[in-house]
């Protein structure tokens, strides 16, 4: 099938295959922008990939003081995994360790979801009983003491199994240099769309994998095909003028914001051009049989 | 769509029990039937038609044109989605037990207004009489739910064993502000007298005077507190000074020391 060239980058006829995922996220305030940002860095530490990390987490935006329920600078932050019960067991972990440990931090629910988990109704009992509860307009709210005053926290936070994992794009081009270039300017444009996030070390991941390994027991390994040092000794998927792959992967809380995300971040790819940054974009898929989520590259074309 | 009106003929012969007018005890009636519709509680009968002249309208929205502080537990259970206005007094046990809704009364209130109040937004533009959203004899907890505003003043004994909620009085209150809260929130942004908050156990008093709050009552220091911020915004659209009160920065005193102490009252530094 013939590729489609968008002003000098080539785009494979290829689809990303995404998972349904169970999504979360709360909205973290604090007194300035920097402690709000500090509080979601820490919590989003360490939440790449559901494979090793149980969950895979990022920052959605900012929230600036007029939108917070409290009027003090925020930062929303989403939170993915497998199932509903992994979800509320991660958020609440990095809860007690990231947050409530984060000096001036208050968190409140963002995600509307068709269900709710625990949140402050589990890490309220770090008060030791001198916590207090606050019902406003029918949401519980915990006072928690705390060194520094008091940790304000909704009880429960909104989850919605409707969210979507997996969306992906592959930027490869003739250096590091251009291919980051590229990668970097996806990034920042999928950043602006709301629900979604790119959970991987500044949004990118340059250890793709594949499904399955030579070793036994390993249930997924270095994606060979895209490795550019192995393009002769491997059935290479990179032709001779391609040097360096990056990938980026989304989450969202909804479909739609999967394909918004993966839509932004093409058309800033296919905007800098071949020249300055990537000169082919693909999609990683399994087939298509295992997820029940496809965006197919050539319907997300500016 | 015009509201479903009760106005009243003339002074109640006797005091009255209102609490078969709601929308929902209303609704699938015909005015001939709600005019059957006894409200008297004595011997002697006085019947909605004895009254009221009945315009029908809205349902989901009830209007008396004229009060009286014969009427009694007006908007008593109450279910959420409904509304009723008052444009006069009310008397006693306005939104006893109400779920929901909102109860506006342009007069002002009898004993025992928002009494068991699980849920429904009331207003009171004059004064109240005691116990608001206080108990009735023998029941362990007040209200437990929703919000109640009184412009005026409130009698004695306000918020006694208020369980949840919030009770905010713009004017003065009398003796005994708060006795015996389980928890919830109070404001009084004028004066209170007597024990306040006397054996609280873990309620929420905010006034707008600080004073001495007696020995039960220990001073916690002056802070910025988070949950404040968040508490004056919710309640900016039904009390801007409750709001404003709430802004500042606030001195707290934990207490009743007496029973858990884990309450407050928290006053302007």
């Amino acid at each position: 099938m013939p590729d489609i060239v968008r002003n000098g980058v080539t785009i494979d006829d290829n689809f990303a295959e995404a998972f349904p995922m169970s999504g979360t996220g709360i909205l973290i305030t604090a007194p300035n922008a920097k402690w709000a940002r500090q509080a979601a860095l820490t919590m989003t530490g360490f939440a790449t990939s559901v494979i090793g990390c149980g969950c895979e987490a990022g920052i959605d935006c900012e929230v600036s003081p007029q939108e917070t329920p409290d009027g003090r600078p925020g930062v929303r932050v989403l939170l993915f995994a497998m199932s509903s019960k992994d979800a509320e067991k991660q958020l609440v972990n990095r809860l007690g360790q990231c947050v409530l440990t984060c000096p001036g931090s208050a968190v409140y629910s963002t995600v509307a979801g068709e269900f709710e988990i625990k949140v402050g109704d589990a890490v309220r009992q770090f008060g030791d009983k001198w916590q207090m509860s606050k019902v406003i307009d029918g949401r519980r709210y915990w006072r928690v003491p705390v060194m520094d005053g008091e940790f304000f926290c909704e009880g429960k936070v909104g989850l919605t199994k409707k969210s979507v994992g997996g969306g992906n794009l592959l930027i490869m081009g003739a250096d590091w240099d251009k291919t980051m270039r590229a990668t970097e300017a996806a990034v920042s444009a999928l950043d602006s769309v709301a629900d979604a996030i790119a959970p991987f070390p500044g949004g990118i991941v340059r250890s793709g994998s594949k499904v399955g390994s030579q070793y036994k027991g390993m249930s997924a390994s270095t994606n060979d095909a895209y490795c550019p040092t192995l393009r002769g000794v491997t059935k290479s998927a990179l032709d001779e003028d391609i040097g360096c792959v990056l990938e980026i992967v989304i989450d969202g809380l909804t479909d739609n914001a999967v394909r918004e995300a993966m839509r932004a971040g093409l058309r800033a790819i296919i905007e800098m051009g071949p020249e300055q940054g990537a000169k082919r974009v693909g999609a990683g898929n399994y087939g298509g049989k295992l997820g029940p989520f496809h965006y197919h590259l050539k319907e997300l074309l500016p | 769509m015009k509201p479903f009106t009760f106005t009243l003929r003339q002074e109640p012969p006797q005091r009255v029990d209102l609490s078969p007018l709601t929308p929902d005890r209303l609704a699938g009636k015909s005015v001939a039937q709600i005019e059957n519709i006894e409200l008297g509680e004595t011997r002697i009968s006085t019947k909605v038609g004895d009254l009221f002249k009945i315009a029908e309208g809205d349902l989901k929205n009830l209007r008396y044109e004229g009060g009286s502080s014969r009427f009694d537990l007006v908007g008593a259970k109450l279910l959420p989605g409904f509304a009723i206005h008052v444009e006069g007094d009310v008397g006693a046990q306005c939104g006893r037990l109400a779920k929901g809704g909102t109860i506006a009364v342009a007069g002002g209130a009898g004993p025992h207004a928002a009494s068991g109040n699980l849920g429904a937004d009331i207003e009171i533009n004059g004064d109240a009489g005691d116990f608001l959203a206080g108990p009735l004899a023998g029941e362990l907890a007040g209200m437990a739910g929703g919000r109640i505003v009184v412009r005026g003043k409130a009698g004695e004994r306000a918020g006694d064993r208020l369980r949840r909620g919030i009770v905010v009085i713009e004017g003065d209150a009398g003796e005994d502000l708060g006795a015996r809260v389980i928890a919830g929130t109070i404001f009084c942004l004028g004066e209170a007298r007597g024990r306040i908050g006397y054996l609280n156990k873990r309620g929420s008093i905010v006034l707008a005077r600080g004073g001495c709050f007696g020995s039960t009552y220990v001073d916690c220091g002056a802070h910025e507190l988070t949950f404040a911020r968040l508490f004056a915004r919710r309640l900016r659209n039904h009390s801007a000074q409750a709001a404003d009160l709430l802004s500042r920065r606030l001195r707290r005193y934990g207490g009743d020391t007496a029973v858990y102490g884990k309450g407050e009252i928290l006053t302007p530094d």
